[in-house]
């Protein structure tokens, strides 16, 4: 995989997280995702970075374009922060399950949305999820 | 105008900066990183920084309008930008210029003659002075980021107009973009104005959004909830085939919330629901 400029954008307010939805929106563009994958990319990446706000204290999120070498284009976008971590995977993956006042749907929801998911995360350690969305 | 002795002066400075080219570029870096504080990692500091004092030398060697003062302009330029965007303030920035001053005295090999004596007092005291004039400039830029923040503000609201569409019946519709401050306020006015008019319907139409994500699902859900404890009904309408698709993805519930596909329909549903009977124009 070869990748062509990633963007880097901190994750420090609400504004922030509107900024990576823009960033993601354009890639997601310009990397030619059919308009539901655009929105679905976009949406994942509102949670994420909700997220990363809201439970990781801050962060950043790294926006690149990525190729898988067989002509198919697609979006990668990395979330890290350095908050408390997450205790319990499975329970934070669980559809309903919030320990603030959300729909506890974001990360579970997140996951669905996209093509690849990984989620590194231990407490004290902070949060790092990537996510993948191709083109068909 | 440039006397012989102002270029005997910038030849001895930039003679001094190369031969303790790594003193000065470290202690330069130094007080950079001191500032910047892990938002920038070391490697990339050093790496930029060493560009720029390359650049700084030979500004030195020719003087404030050769070729190396344009690149150098250039570079702080692209660096000022790109801080800008990481959102570092103005004094952040600038002290990527004016620390080089403070690392490269701390390497000047002093004697200690009254004029050198005089010299250091006089750096000492244009630190102070570049520190002044950086808070002029900070309070500068902060207060027009306010003006700024203050026109975004009354835009967010100009921009959620409650529209009357008949009586009883009131719609929102939403456009762009919606941060959290945003749908909060289109929603509380949404609730205002149904108490102002007592109207029994409110149809929010998210045609124009471009994405509903869990928080902004929340926000609607809880209008319809207030809505309700109103007394009044609300219809969403305009939901796109991407967004639904979306929606039941991330596992959002709508309920019992009567969806519509489009304003009109949704107005159909309400005017029904009024007892509202429209007669189409009979063809001669
Ligand atoms: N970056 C993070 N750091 C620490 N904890 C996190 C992080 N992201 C998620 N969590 C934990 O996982 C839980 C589930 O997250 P999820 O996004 O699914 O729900 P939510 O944010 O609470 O609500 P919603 O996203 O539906 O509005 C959170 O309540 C939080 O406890
Ligand atoms: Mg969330």
């Amino acid at each position: 995989m070869t990748d062509a400029g990633a963007t880097e954008i901190p994750i420090g307010s609400g504004d922030d997280v509107v900024r990576v939805r823009q960033a993601v929106r354009e890639a997601a563009g310009a990397a030619k995702l059919s308009l539901v994958d655009q929105t679905k990319i976009v949406t994942a990446a509102s949670e994420l970075a909700r997220n990363t706000l809201i439970y990781g204290g801050g962060g950043h999120a790294r926006v690149e374009r990525v190729d898988s070498g067989l002509g198919r284009a697609g979006i990668r976008i990395l979330f890290a922060d350095e908050g408390p971590g997450i205790p319990d995977l499975d329970l934070a993956l669980t559809d309903g399950w919030t320990s603030g006042n959300g729909l506890g749907l974001g990360l579970s929801g997140a996951r669905r949305l996209v093509d690849e998911f990984s989620l590194d995360s231990a407490p004290g350690a902070g949060t790092r999820i990537t996510v993948v969305k191709w083109g068909r | 105008m440039e006397t012989k002795q102002d270029a005997a002066a910038q030849g001895a400075i930039a003679e001094l900066l190369r031969r303790r080219r790594d003193d000065v570029l470290g202690r330069w870096v130094a007080i950079i990183a001191a500032t910047v504080q892990g938002r920038i990692t070391e490697r990339e500091l050093r790496a930029e920084t060493a560009e720029l004092f390359e650049l700084a030398v030979r500004v030195a060697e020719e003087g404030p309008r050769g070729a190396a003062a344009d690149e150098l302009r250039g570079a702080l330029g692209d660096l000022s930008r790109s801080r800008a965007r990481q959102g570092f303030s103005p004094t952040e920035i600038a002290v990527s210029v004016f620390a080089l001053k403070q690392a490269l005295y701390e390497n000047m090999e002093g004697g200690d003659t009254d004029e050198q004596a005089a010299y250091r007092q006089f750096i000492e005291f244009s630190a102070v002075m570049d520190d002044l004039g950086l808070h002029t400039f900070e309070t500068y830029a902060a207060a027009r980021e306010q003006v700024i923040a203050d026109q975004a503000e009354s835009l967010l609201e100009l921009s959620t107009p409650v529209v009357k569409l008949w009586e009883g019946i009131v719609a929102v519709p939403l456009i762009g973009t919606l941060d959290s401050a945003r749908t909060q306020v289109v929603m509380e006015t949404l609730l205002q104005t149904l108490v102002d008019t007592g109207s029994e319907y409110a149809v929010i139409d998210i045609t124009g959004v471009a994405a509903v994500d869990t928080e902004v699902a929340q926000h609607l859900l809880k209008t319809v909830v207030a809505a309700r404890l109103m007394g009044a009904e609300c219809v969403i309408s305009g939901i796109r085939p991407q967004i639904a698709h979306t929606i039941v993805t991330l596992g959002i519930e709508f309920g019992d919330i009567v969806t519509k596909a489009t304003l009109a329909d949704a107005l159909g549903y309400a005017l029904e629901h009024r007892g509202v009977v429209l007669g189409e124009k009979r063809e001669r």
